[in-house]
């Protein structure tokens, strides 16, 4: 057979493009349906607190509103107020800590759902919600982790603790390591709290068919099948009752389509009012309500040798989880504790994060959860130990990463355990990205600069090393047919947010297919179209559901010989499937379309055995400070990360340099700061800033096809997350080089001009 | 209240409470669902059209002040069933991933480059940091917008 590889690895234009671009898309706000009420949802104003007093009689007496629906209606109808499940890191240790569907008596943070009202219109359903009155007796507000790790005011008394959960990453004998160290050194590191803030906020359209018993949720997102199950058990209704529609999807980075509150309501409503209702989230409930990330602080050490060889790792991160623990709430707390190491070579482990609940919005995955805190906190150790021993960092970060000949790498294993409790490094030659990162940077030449004042600004330079986790398991669905026409459906478990997924599909289906790309279709996500699928998150989609199309195809590929034979009366295997056509090389052929009747189809679950992929590699920043203002340019910025292979090299280099400047938010502008009484200060995106167009002009990514992965048929890895995980440590670290002079170490995040200027100015 | 303007070329005419936004009358009064509401606070930009030429938040304009005016959404950049040339580019760079910012981003791009088909790019990123975008990180974004330059240049005399 001969094979014709036209796609994969090639540029390819997206399909989604010709519909985005020309304002066809169709997100879920854009749905209308006959009958549509509109839902609003008041929200608890204070952050801890008894309801005292809910009445919405007056919500009532305006024209319009039709319903309003509080905890005693949903009580009334199903029998209590069901509580959100975890999807991740579940444990019955955690059901204490779960968020209810609605607050009934007590508020936990300020933005809780506490009444959903019905309108004609979304104005006057937010005039239903104005006219409701809500009284609540504030509690004392456990604001921080610091107050919560004292566990005077407890969030859920029955529990006797704040603490939700810890976590343990552990290798070796951490403290025999230390004891026998030649050099430790012990530092404090904070991230600060900031959210993945999709540019489509969140929106749901349920509807209800009472004579049918069935219900459709559209808007939905990243995991449609998990979500179905959690929303059907929350109605009491069975599984096949409801299905989750997903529609185009304006960005998801982790927090966009986990199973939130309003998940429940309005499905509930729907129902309850028996009319379809849709919720459009507006930005300022966006900030207060979807998941916010990241707030870390950790008390850790290094041991060394004096040569720079790392000996240990051990310390405490302390996790600020917000109110609840919410679907994947775990999944950073977790994973600070596994992957703190990244891509370095350390015999010795012991790294305990610390869950603590608080009076403030709950938290959940953003891009690289976990990983990207853990970076930061490990490359700054590195930068001090460095510095401390008179070495060069760059060249002790080199002489620690993970050998080729060492794959697959054993990593931290992490307590309580689950089923990725050990993972391992898959395949990765970690230092030739990095060669290549510093020949490409021209690294050696731009770190003379580091710490010269030139026309006013302090240059600084770092380099820095990642790894990204990718495809988790269990499984991806994928279901292929031969359609009338000759083209073939791809139907798979997979979810799109964005980031191009049917086009990368498309081109893996259609090179297994010999088919142009135009004669394949992606659909994906819903759960009309398949029995099971997993989604989209830990850059699984490409590994999983491209390794599922990718052996679906294969199947019907053989499917299609046979029945090609029969009707040409020859062997199968001397049929070729080619641009459209199947038949012996050089001999009658029939076009696909012919064959179509014979009802083609194959379905297939791979199974990746829960084996990670691990993409790694290098990334290296300049920058300029200004010691008058405390502002920071970002002078030149290079990521460099070997992916295993290259399905589509655009919108690979589209999820590097995305990744990237997300990272640089978070790095430097990106802030949900609190006050003392759980008040978020940054309601609003004039007051929470995101990376803009003339903040970072000068990124460069370049991704290698170096060592695939041997976890799955296609070897590639994934890669949605890696551009994000260096940002923190590597910015840290360039701003150390500038200010070095001054013997500055900005050890706590975001470096925003005012945090800056304190550090460059440290008599000031 | 009645109100009547121009939307890409088409003369329209509805009846509007006084404080919907321009926005919301063009989503859910017109059904050009093309324009997107992201933010309701004129920041993220995502709702950007061009009315009588210049590039406006349709979240911060009141539908009843459109009276009269000309109106140009993501929906009227192109003709028939193909891509403009400032499409096209953004599909050749990449510039856009999710799709939710992509309408202002080219009503805007759309009206700086039929005012200032030279502008650098220094200038479109000053022009664009009116919008957001969460997914491209704004580069592909630049290139696609200097790559379209040649035909407003040629367009105009």
């Amino acid at each position: 057979m001969t094979i014709v590889n036209r796609y994969i690895g090639s540029p390819v234009e997206r399909v989604e493009d010709l519909r985005f671009l020309r304002g066809r898309g169709e997100y879920v706000g854009d749905l209308v349906r006959p009958g549509m009420l509109h839902a609003a949802i008041l929200r608890s104003p204070v952050a801890h607190g008894h309801i005292r007093r809910l009445e919405a009689g007056a919500a009532l007496t305006i024209p319009g509103v039709r319903a309003v629906i509080t905890a005693a209606e949903i009580a009334g109808a199903l029998g209590l107020v069901p509580c959100i499940p975890l999807r991740l890191q579940t444990s019955p240790a955690t059901a204490p800590f779960r968020q209810p569907a609605i607050a009934a008596h007590r508020v936990r943070y300020a933005g809780e759902p506490v009444a959903v009202v019905l309108a004609d219109s979304a104005a006057l359903a937010e005039d239903g919600v104005d006219a409701i009155v809500l009284d609540i007796d504030e509690l004392p507000v456990v604001a921080d982790r610091h107050i919560s790790g004292r566990h005077e005011t407890l969030l859920f008394a029955d529990s006797g603790t704040n603490l939700a959960m810890k976590f343990t990453g552990g290798k070796g004998d951490a403290d025999a390591a230390f004891r026998d160290a030649p050099y430790t050194r012990c530092a404090r590191f904070r991230v600060q709290r900031h959210t993945a803030l999709p540019m489509e906020p969140r929106g749901l359209l349920a509807e209800w068919d009472a004579a049918a018993g069935h219900m459709v949720v559209s808007g939905a997102a990243k995991v449609p099948f998990f979500n179905r199950r959690t929303v059907a058990a929350m109605l009491q209704l069975p599984e096949t009752a409801v299905d989750l529609i997903e529609n185009d999807v304006g960005g998801g980075f982790g927090a966009r389509g986990e199973f939130y509150p309003e998940d429940f309501l309005i499905p509930f409503a729907a129902r309850h009012i028996g009319r379809p209702v849709r919720w459009l989230e507006d930005r300022r409930e966006h900030l207060i309500a979807m998941n916010h990330a990241r707030e870390m602080e950790a008390e850790v050490e290094i041991a060394c040798a004096r040569d720079g060889t790392i000996l240990a790792l051990r310390g405490d991160v302390y996790v600020d989880l917000g109110a609840y623990i919410r679907t994947n709430g775990l999944t950073a707390p977790r994973n600070v504790a596994q992957f703190f190491s990244g891509p370095y070579r350390i015999p010795n482990i012991r790294i305990s994060s610390h869950a603590l609940v608080t009076n403030k919005t709950p938290t959940g995955t953003y891009r690289a959860p976990g990983r990207y805190e853990g970076s930061f906190f490990c490359e700054r150790l590195i930068e001090l130990a460095a510095k401390d021993l008179g070495l060069d960092s760059a060249a002790m970060r080199r002489k620690n990463l993970i050998g080729d000949a060492e794959m697959p790498y054993k990593l931290a294993r992490v307590e309580p355990g689950d089923l990725y409790a050990e993972t391992e490094c898959d395949s990765g030659d970690y230092a030739h990205a990095f060669d290549r990162c510093v020949a490409e940077f021209g690294f050696e030449e731009k770190r003379k600069l580091n710490g010269r004042l030139i026309d006013g600004r302090y240059h600084g330079v770092a380099i820095g090393c990642f790894i990204e986790g990718g495809g988790a398991g269990p499984k991806e669905l994928a279901r292929l047919k031969l359609e009338a026409d000759g083209s073939v459906t791809v139907s798979v478990g997979s979810a799109a947010v964005g980031q191009g997924l049917e086009t990368v599909m498309a081109q893996i289906a259609a090179d297994s297919l010999g088919l142009s790309i135009e004669q394949v279709r992606v659909l994906h996500g819903s759960t009309t179209l398949l029995d099971d699928g997993y989604g989209a998150f830990h850059s699984r989609s490409t590994v999983l559901g491209g390794s599922a199309v990718s052996e679906a195809a294969a199947i019907l590929v053989q499917k299609i010989r046979k029945a090609a034979a029969e009707r040409l009366g020859c062997a199968p295997d001397d049929v070729e499937v080619i641009d459209g056509r199947a038949g012996p090389r050089g001999g009658r052929s029939l076009a696909l379309a012919e064959l179509a009747a014979d009802g083609l189809q194959t379905d297939y679950a791979f199974a990746n055995d829960h084996r990670h992929t691990y993409a790694y590699g290098t990334a290296a920043a300049h920058v300029a400070v200004d010691p008058g203002t405390g502002e920071i340019e970002l002078v030149d910025y290079l990521v460099v990360e070997d992916v295993g292979r290259i399905v589509n090299p655009l919108t690979l280099h589209g999820q590097a340099i995305g990744a990237t400047v997300q990272g640089l938010g978070g790095a430097l502008l990106e802030d949900l700061v609190y006050d003392e009484n759980g008040q978020l200060l940054a309601g609003n995106l004039a007051d929470y800033l995101i990376p803009t167009a003339p903040d970072f002009p000068n990124i460069r990514a370049i991704s290698l096809e170096h060592r695939p992965s041997p976890a799955n048929p296609l070897g590639v890895k994934g890669a949605g997350e890696g551009g994000i995980i260096p940002v923190g440590g590597l910015i840290a670290n360039a701003v150390a080089g500038a200010l070095s002079g001054i013997g500055a170490e900005p050890n706590t995040l975001p470096l925003s001009p005012p945090r800056v200027w304190r550090l460059a100015n440290p008599t000031a | 209240m009645p109100v009547r303007f121009e939307v890409n070329g088409k003369p329209v005419a509805v009846a509007v409470e006084p404080r919907t936004s321009l926005a919301d009358c063009l989503r859910d009064h017109l059904r050009l669902t093309g324009t997107h509401i992201g933010c309701e606070h004129g920041v993220c930009g995502a709702c950007t059209v061009i009315v009588d030429g210049a590039a406006v938040r349709s979240c911060l304009m009141l539908a009843v002040q459109a009276e009269g005016s000309r109106i140009v959404t993501v929906e009227g950049l192109s003709r028939d069933d193909g891509l403009s040339p400032l499409q096209t580019a953004f599909r050749k760079h990449h510039a856009l991933q999710c799709g939710f910012c992509t309408p202002g981003i080219l009503t805007t791009a759309h009206a700086l480059l039929t005012e200032e088909p030279d502008a650098d790019a220094e200038r479109i990123r000053g022009v664009l940091s009116g919008n957001l975008c969460r997914c491209t990180g704004y580069i592909p974004i630049v290139a696609a917008v200097l790559e379209a330059r040649a035909a407003y240049k040629a367009e105009k005399p």
